[in-house]
């Protein structure tokens, strides 16, 4: 694989290499993840759901997916 | 007893106590504790999705959102910044614009941090959201919190998941008297007595986790807490007896031998 081709991204925490042209969208499916059950960041800006297929990440792009969890 | 609803924000609820997901052995005894609750908001926390397990279970799978309201927090976080990044993702999420509001000031106690809280309630009342207000029983802050647009007060009775009980009733009883928001005790309820008090004192609602969530038998105590609730809400409608020093026969001396 040409390095060329990839950037690298840190989503929740941990580093990935993705392709370029590669979208939020492209990102949310690869994790099976359901867009309705979670809330998307994208270098601390709030990402309308409706919108990730046109978001293309960038190299260094930071990236926060949250969900409900347990608490009191 | 029909009509005597909460209301907190417009909506209007039949049960009035309120219950957490956090602490329980497995979602699965969690959705079960939260069923014999009787329960109809649920307090829940916004962290980071696992992306490298994706077979975790997840809270909506076991607890549906369309049934019982989700009230999203800010368990954890200790800055009025780290809040309102929480809870604007948590609306984002699927809408929810009631809030339950925490900004911790120590990690050992976890009592609130009331500067950040009161700032931040300002400015998520600002921005639309209806936010329940997780606070100390300090009758000044509260008044200023509920001055901020709070749609509910809600002090601790104790330190978060201490189970120690009602430690400053003096306090809780001006805050009744002063607050015109619903009035809910979160944190440090630890039996059912304890909700029994509070529900007696005049307290519009409490919200557990821990005592349901840690009892030998959580779902044998929701259902307690359950009953709690409605015994100490009965009890404050009906108006107690005045107190008396003195012994007073139940029995007429009438026809006595």
């Amino acid at each position: 694989m040409n390095k060329k081709n990839k950037i690298k991204i840190v989503v929740n925490g941990k580093h990935l290499t993705v392709n370029l042209k590669y979208s939020l969208k492209n990102l949310i499916e690869k994790l099976k993840t359901s867009s309705d059950k979670i809330a998307i960041e994208l270098n601390e800006e709030i990402v309308d759901k409706k919108k990730i297929n046109k978001i293309f990440l960038k190299n260094k792009d930071k990236i926060e997916i949250v969900h409900f969890i347990g608490g009191g | 007893m029909e009509s005597d609803l909460l209301k907190i924000a417009n909506k209007k609820f039949k049960s009035r106590l309120i219950v957490g997901t956090g602490k329980y052995k497995n979602m699965k005894e969690c959705a079960q504790a939260i069923k014999l609750s009787g329960a109809e908001i649920v307090t829940v926390a916004v962290r980071r999705v696992n992306i490298t397990d994706r077979s975790k279970p997840i809270l909506m799978d076991y607890i549906d959102p369309k049934k019982i309201m989700y009230l999203p927090n800010t368990a954890g976080c200790f800055t009025s910044k780290d809040a309102l990044r929480t809870l604007r993702l948590a609306r984002e999420i699927g809408g929810w614009k009631i809030v339950k509001l925490e900004v911790l000031g120590d990690k050992n106690n976890l009592f609130p941090d009331m500067i950040e809280t009161l700032k931040s309630t300002e400015v998520l009342t600002k921005e639309g959201f209806k936010v329940m207000v997780y606070c100390n029983d300090d009758p000044l802050m509260c008044k200023r919190l509920e001055n901020s647009g709070a749609s509910a007060i809600m002090p601790l009775a104790a330190p978060i998941g201490s189970g120690l009980g009602i430690q400053n009733k003096i306090n809780i009883k001006i805050l009744r008297n002063q607050t015109k928001v619903p009035l809910i005790i979160d944190a440090g309820i630890g039996q059912a007595s304890d909700a029994v008090q509070a529900m007696e004192m005049g307290c519009d609602a409490v919200l557990i986790n821990t005592a349901i969530a840690k009892a030998k038998n959580p779902f044998q105590m929701s259902e307690s807490m359950k009953y709690a609730v409605i015994a100490g809400r009965k009890s404050f409608l009906s108006g107690r007896m005045t107190p008396n020093l003195n012994g007073s026969p139940s029995t007429s001396k009438k026809g006595l031998i």
